[in-house]
């Protein structure tokens, strides 16, 4: 493909998931439907039905059967996709771990939605944020365009690293809104991830492995020794791979953190996924105001960069977090207690403070941007302000 | 199909390692290596749930098993086998791997809490979606591992952990669930009880479990020393007796017929079966609630004779 020959295609955010997943052609997809993720399954079943990959299709009757099929497939050497959501997520919860400590270069396509209770069917964070220590790589994407590319990336990342991978689009706002997306041909696709080269080979029957047995004291915590080099690993492989595809292909795709604005700024917001997109807009208005305001957008939170955290954020005279999930610890959202942590042992630092908004998928608009931003900004001028406040919620 | 003596079941097991740390008298060990024997004209890739089996069998850094096997967690035996298995014909298609050798069968075994209670679902999916399996249950009646704990497969009045023998209550209150009776409505390929104490009959059903292609289960009844309350050398008997009580008949469903395998000529009262086991040492006295697990047998019995009347129709 010739670099920045992309063929632009009109596509929501589940059927650029589907499109990708088309591509990479996978061995083996186990899946089960749930809003907002249904269409990832239906459209990838009418590949498999119209002959258009040649995957084994496992219809499975609930997630956690989809991630256990996926899981044995994996073993078995396959190259093996999932997709999923919210309560299909949380249904999966105890074998992710299991997944991730048996080192299986799994990916999964997820759309961000709020769990229960009370039970909806919109976008928030809650789902994978609950996810989050369960040893899987962790991609928070902007747009459907960033979600196509992020799942091919995320294959060969897996695949490199012996780790599963979750790639997140937020529920509704991307995965059911139309954008043009930059795809690439099948063969850039299939050249860029090669074939998996499985650890070992289940069916090498004259040398028959055991896998899964019981790990005790005497060496559990070496294999979950290991199990964090992968992770530390993770951190080198992932700019590297997404360097390559950006060189490649002429896309412009950051690795952890997207920078914007941030050059001469005072004060800035960590925002991500979709609503990183709409405080970009607002920035934009404050700095045409001669604000000197920008924004770090996180991407990858597994592993955390915290060295990029730091670089680009120690410098600056107040942080607000925003976090569109409760960690339910009165502490504040799950982003803003880890990137205090980061921030905490340099020797300046900013203040800090943090934001919860939009549960249940309550739309982000300019206005709470706004409140944001001139909270953030109070804070940097000396004012106190709570560990963490609520946007956009009727008191 | 070879018929099998023992000599040859010997030589066929395909070195089940010794050195495993299952109690003496755990039945599980001998059901495994007519599995083994019975697989040996095969190429196996196992699949096991979490439980006793898995726990005994491999312990960092060993492993007892002579052929692929993986363990992922619990309730998901099923699925975990279904996974490798559509793996399997994915990276043939793609000539990923060859096909060499003797055919490729994929087996999942589970205990009879990783199969009646919380891999219930998950086998009830698999065989639905046709995967080509065969589930070999393990029952030996109780949760085990944790430390014998009621399951739906313990049998009415027997004593465990989460079903004691008190002063008001004795042991379970409920019979068990008729597991491979609803696994055989779900119109599986093959579907099967057997019992280790009658070999020939259960290594045949093992061959004919792996020989069908499509989703097959057998049911193995597997005495348990410590959770029966019963004495290391009298396993073997005990699952005779089961047979011959008529508490675990031996039965297969194939092609929507069903067949009982084994009808005892004299019937022995269940009594026999319930006397060497500690678990059932406070109903002894009590022939009343004895009367009501025979009622019970007796009526299985009635019911498994009538769906066996029913025969293929002449050409
Ligand atoms: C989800 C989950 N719940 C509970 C357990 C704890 N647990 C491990 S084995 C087991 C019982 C196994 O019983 P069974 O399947 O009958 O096998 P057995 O040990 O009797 O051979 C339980 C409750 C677990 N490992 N996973
Ligand atoms: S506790 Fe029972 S089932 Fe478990 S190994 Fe011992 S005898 Fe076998
Ligand atoms: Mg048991």
């Amino acid at each position: 493909m010739e670099k920045g020959k992309f063929i632009k295609m009109a596509l929501t955010g589940n059927e650029a998931y589907a499109y990708a997943m088309k591509q990479i052609n996978p061995d083996v997809v186990a899946a089960y439907p749930i809003t907002p993720a249904t269409e990832i399954v239906q459209i990838f079943s009418k590949y498999v039905a119209d002959g258009l990959v040649d995957t084994e299709f496992v219809p499975v009757e609930s997630e956690h059967s989809a991630l256990s099929a996926c899981v044995g497939a994996s073993v078995a050497g396959a190259r093996v996709m999932t997709g999923t959501s919210s309560q299909g997520l949380a249904l999966m919860h105890e074998i992710l771990y299991i997944a991730a400590g048996l080192r299986l270069p799994i990916v999964m396509a997820v759309v961000n939605r709020a769990l229960s209770a009370p039970i909806n069917i919109h976008g928030d964070q809650s789902d994978t944020m609950g996810s989050r220590d369960s040893g899987w790589i962790q991609v928070y994407t902007e747009n459907a365009d960033e979600a196509y590319h992020s799942v091919i990336m995320a294959i060969k990342i897996a695949e490199t690293v012996n780790l599963p991978a979750m790639v997140m689009l937020d529920g509704f706002i991307i995965s059911h809104e139309m954008e043009v997306v930059n795809t690439l041909p099948d063969e850039a696709v299939r050249e860029f991830i090669g074939d998996r080269k499985p650890l070992y080979n289940l069916f090498d029957f004259d040398n028959p492995i055991t896998v899964g047995p019981l790990d005790l004291q005497d060496y559990y915590f070496e294999h979950k020794r290991q199990q964090m080099e992968a992770m530390f690993n993770a951190k080198k492989v992932i700019p590297e791979i997404v360097k390559e595809y950006n060189e490649k292909f002429g896309t412009d795709i950051p690795a952890f953190v997207e920078p914007y604005r941030l050059e001469d700024a005072e004060y800035a917001v960590v925002a991500m996924s979709s609503a990183a997109g709409t405080m970009k807009e607002v920035i934009d208005a404050w700095r045409e105001r001669g604000e000197k305001v920008g924004l770090l957008r996180l991407r990858i939170t597994r592993p955390f960069p915290y060295e990029e955290l730091r670089k680009y954020l120690g410098g600056l005279k107040a942080v607000g977090v925003m976090d569109r999930a409760e960690s339910h610890s009165t502490q504040g959202g799950p982003m803003l207690q880890e990137i205090k942590a980061a921030l905490y042992d340099l020797e300046t630092r900013p203040k800090v403070t943090g934001f919860v908004f939009g549960l249940g998928g309550r739309d982000f608009d300019d206005e709470q941007a706004n409140k944001i931003l001139e909270m953030v900004k109070e804070l940097k001028d000396g004012k106190e302000l709570p560990l963490y406040s609520f946007i956009g919620v009727r008191e | 199909m070879q018929r099998l003596n023992l000599k040859q079941l010997a030589e066929r097991s395909q070195g089940f390692a010794p050195g495993h740390r299952a109690c003496a008298g755990c039945a599980f060990p001998s059901i495994i290596r007519m599995l083994l024997a019975a697989g040996a004209d095969y190429n196996l890739v196992i699949a096991n749930a979490t439980g006793c089996m898995e726990v005994v069998t491999t312990i960092m850094p060993y492993s007892a098993w002579p052929v692929p096997w993986v363990h992922n967690a619990f309730e998901n035996a099923a699925a975990t086998i279904g996974g490798i298995e559509k793996a399997y014909k994915a990276l043939v298609k793609k000539g990923k791997i060859k096909e060499t050798g003797k055919p490729v069968k994929f087996v999942a075994i589970g205990g009879d809490g990783g199969t009646y209670d919380i891999g219930f679902q998950a086998l009830s999916g698999a065989i639905e979606r046709g995967h080509d399996f065969l589930y070999v249950l393990y029952d030996n009646e109780g949760y085990m591992n944790t430390g014998i704990q009621r399951s739906s497969a313990t049998p009415m009045y027997a004593h465990t952990t989460t079903s004691p023998s008190g002063k008001v209550i004795p042991g379970k209150q409920q019979p068990r669930k008729d597991l491979t009776k609803i696994i055989a409505m779900h119109r599986p390929k093959y579907a099967a009880q057997g019992s280790p104490a009658f070999w020939n009959d259960l290594v045949k059903k093992f061959q004919k479990g792996l020989e069908v292609e499509g989703p097959a289960f057998i049911a193995v009844l597997s005495t348990c020393p410590p959770g029966w309350g019963t004495p290391e050398n009298i396993s073997i008997e005990l699952t005779k007796l089961a047979v011959e009580t008529r508490f675990w008949p031996l039965y297969e469903y194939e092609d929507g017929y069903w067949k009982v395998n084994y009808k005892p000529r004299k019937f022995v009262p269940v009594e026999e079966f319930l006397k060497p086991q500690g678990r059932f040492k406070h109903i002894l006295k009590r022939p009343e609630l004895i009367k009501q697990i025979q009622d019970e047998i007796e009526k299985n019995w009635e019911e498994l004779l009538w769906l066996e009347s029913r025969k293929p129709k002449e050409e």
